[in-house]
């Protein structure tokens, strides 16, 4: 393995803030059975680069930041708009994202030339390269760009999630109890969705649009596995995913693979530990108190 | 267009066309089930589950054919189905989570191997990357063979088990009852739309398979409420967009052919979202119009009868001749509490239907419609004043509503009851003039 440069530090705190940064907001789509939501809304990213690079013409930098943001936001509008127009929940979400991931490869492969994207970049993500896109600021040297997008993001999650805590929390276990307390239910539905679109984005560029996916629902369902409580879901969340970006940096580098496929295989084996050795929720837990409860298998019967 | 028909003349192409057409129409028909069991996301997982195995099968066989890459991708299929069926079971984990963790983890070690692969020579990585997005064009005859047996063992598959899946959809418990084992059924629908999408990756990609199960089947189910009308439009819808998708792929510029087929069946769910008869957003819409415009002329024409009907008592009730007389609009417009000029608008459509002169008198046709709508309200103001104790001041505003849409022999069953009451229906006095 040799020493760990500069360069590793740089993506490993990347792979860090966009493992946790996904981990907090996609617990909240795991709570509210919106974890396909998500996975939609990750495809879709890929149009809203796409356009966003269209329209302003620029490769980076807040306008393409915003722009996909926004488009990926506005998926989340037309399946709400499907559903009321009478397609099933599971149609709508299919057709939408389905459609304009396809909308995002066709433009893709007519502006090829002009757009940074190729289809590797889709699937793989560039968290390799992260170290060497580096922010320059009034002729000073920031670090790399994505560190600091990332981490913009996951700090503008974080407090918006704190000013509003228990708003999120009521929309998250009782939305018609919310309603009845004259909460605007939609509205948050959005901000969160915005927020949900924002993380995606920012993780885009680092992991690509599938294993997004992996990153925002796989440590919040880890998380559901081991706490009843919402602050400790959050945090059980941000660190099981900060965990797996370390295994799976550290595993993609001794077997020299793919950095975001290897993560997604580090958060899928943390939760399949949870899922059996949870202490309340695992299967072996779950399988001693039922032993316990037959009188048949107790000893000495 | 002599590009495309030049093209249709091209044995390979016509091998591609057939293997495209045939899948489109075996994911229609299995997607519309998947559809109607609301699991049409399992397309998409099942797509991003067949990715390790492939490169599994890939790594183990260095094979060039499609046979072992689909045995792959099919028994990955099945894992995967098999741990989002064990999380949901087994924990309190969700489904649409369990979709989510398989999906993108079964994702994620499909790259991994796919950077292995790639790392062993990069011919042997072209071979899979048309597994991504999709190259039907790449396709030779001996794959397109083996991918049309397979959805043809599929079709006659859907065809014979119809019924079993039928029950599936709609009443699972009456099949247990019955003593048919759905649990199996169930297996074997997913194990056919595992199938679908093992041959569906070579065509349209593991990222955007799961639109062809589900879009030509959303699409259909717009068009029909019977099952094997949805069935089958959907099969047609499939394999329209797979012909589509191809052709458009094959002319244009070398593009893959997964989106294209996407977009051309999202193109068909669209038409059938606006145009649908029953079910679509426009026909809807103007069915909504209609029944607006309905209400309207109807309450002015009501209005306008109440008006004149005041006069006619006025008079004594002797001859019918203040009816014919010319409408005063101010006073319609003070009865009905809008300004003239809308309702002088209002007018001039009742004038195209008929009921009204040009000097605004009303017709004989007109006066007859009339009389129907009046005597119909005030018998649904009477009932609902006796039957439902209802206050006097509300049952004008639900009469209302409710006449709109009431059929003649509704009307035919109320009088019979009204009379039963001893409420002669005969013209009652309206409830109106009591103030």
């Amino acid at each position: 393995m040799g020493m760990l440069t500069i360069e590793d530090f740089w993506v490993m705190l990347t792979a860090m803030l966009v493992a946790g940064s996904c981990g907090f907001i996609g617990s909240f789509l795991v709570l509210r059975r919106l974890a396909m939501v998500g996975d939609a809304i990750s495809h879709t990213v890929l149009l809203g680069l796409v356009l966003a690079f269209l329209l302003t013409h620029s490769l980076s930098g807040l306008p393409m930041f915003l722009g996909a943001s926004i488009v990926a936001l506005l998926s989340t509008f037309l399946m709400q708009l499907l559903q009321r127009a009478g397609a099933q929940e599971d149609a709508a979400i299919g057709v939408t994202f389905t459609a304009l991931f396809a909308l995002g490869v066709v433009l893709l492969t007519l502006f090829a030339r002009d757009v940074h994207l190729d289809t590797e970049h889709v699937l793989f993500g560039e968290i390799a390269y992260v170290p060497w896109d580096i922010w320059v600021l009034n002729g000073l040297n920031m670090g790399p760009r994505a560190v600091w997008i990332v981490g913009g993001v996951f700090a503008l999650t974080v407090s918006i999630t704190y000013l509003f805590f228990h708003i999120f929390k009521v929309c998250a276990f009782d939305p018609a109890l919310a309603a009845a307390m004259g909460i605007p239910v939609m509205l948050f539905h959005y901000v969160q969705m915005a927020l949900v679109s924002m993380t995606a984005v920012a993780a885009f560029d680092s992991v690509g649009a599938i294993l997004t996916v992996a990153m925002l629902i796989v440590p919040g369902a880890t998380a559901y596995l081991l706490t009843d409580r919402l602050e400790r879901l959050l945090w059980i969340s941000v660190g099981a995913g900060v965990l797996s970006a370390v295994v799976g940096y550290l595993g993609a580098v001794v077997f020299d693979v793919s950095i975001a496929g290897s993560m997604a295989v580090a958060a899928g084996a943390l939760f399949a530990l949870a899922f059996v050795l949870s202490p309340k929720h695992g299967l072996i837990a779950k399988w001693l108190a039922q032993r316990a409860k037959a009188p048949d298998h107790a000893p000495g019967v | 267009m002599s590009d495309a028909l030049r093209l249709l003349g091209d044995a390979n192409v016509q091998w591609v066309l057939t293997g495209t057409l045939l899948l489109g129409l075996s994911s229609g028909l299995l997607g519309s089930f998947a559809l109607l069991r609301r699991r049409s996301l399992m397309g998409d997982v099942l797509a991003h589950t067949a990715l390790p195995g492939v490169a599994i099968a890939f790594l183990l066989t260095e094979a060039k054919s499609v046979g072992p890459l689909l045995i792959g991708a099919i028994v990955a299929g099945l894992v995967g189905s098999w741990c989002v069926d064990t999380m949901t079971r087994y924990s309190r984990i969700k489904e649409d989570t369990a979709q989510g963790i398989t999906l993108s983890v079964f994702f994620g070690l499909g790259i991994v191997l796919l950077t292995l692969i790639a790392k062993g020579g990069g011919a042997a990585q072209s071979g899979l990357d048309r597994f991504l997005f999709g190259q039907a064009a790449s396709l030779i005859g001996s794959d397109v063979k083996t991918i049309a047996a397979i959805a043809a063992l599929l079709i006659a598959a859907v065809t014979l088990f119809f019924k079993e899946f039928k029950l599936l959809c709609f009443d699972a418990g009456f099949g247990d009852s019955v003593g048919l084992p759905m649990k199996h059924v169930d297996r074997l629908l997913m194990l056919l739309v595992v199938c679908t999408v093992a041959i569906g990756l070579q065509a349209v990609g593991v990222v955007l398979m799961a639109a062809l199960l589900i879009t030509p089947a959303a699409a259909a189910r717009y068009w029909s409420e019977r099952l094997s009308v949805m069935v089958l439009l959907a099969g047609a819808f499939g394999a329209l967009s797979g012909a589509a998708g191809t052709l458009l792929s094959l002319t244009g510029a070398r593009m893959a052919t997964g989106p294209l087929i996407v977009l051309a069946a999202t193109a068909l769910f669209v038409i059938s979202l606006l145009c649908a008869p029953q079910r679509g957003l426009l026909p809807k819409a103007w069915r909504v119009v209609r029944v607006r415009r309905k209400v309207i002329d109807e309450n002015i024409l009501r209005a306008l009868y109440e008006t004149l009907e005041l006069e006619w008592r006025r008079s004594g009730e002797r001859s019918m001749e203040p009816f014919f007389k010319p409408i005063d609009v101010d006073r319609l417009a003070a009865h009905l509490g809008r300004h003239p000029s809308q309702v002088k608008r209002w007018l001039k459509r009742l004038e195209r239907l008929g009921w009204i002169t040009s000097t605004h008198q009303l017709t004989a046709a007109g006066l007859s419609h009339a009389h129907d709508l009046v005597r119909r309200h005030r018998l649904w103001e009477m009932f609902l004043m006796y039957e439902a104790d209802f206050a006097v001041d509300h049952v004008d505003r639900d009469a209302d509503t409710i006449e709109h849409h009431l059929p003649r022999s509704v009307v035919e069953e109320l009088e019979r009851r009204l009379k039963m009451h001893h409420l002669e229906p005969a013209l009652p006095d309206s409830v109106h003039e009591i103030g």
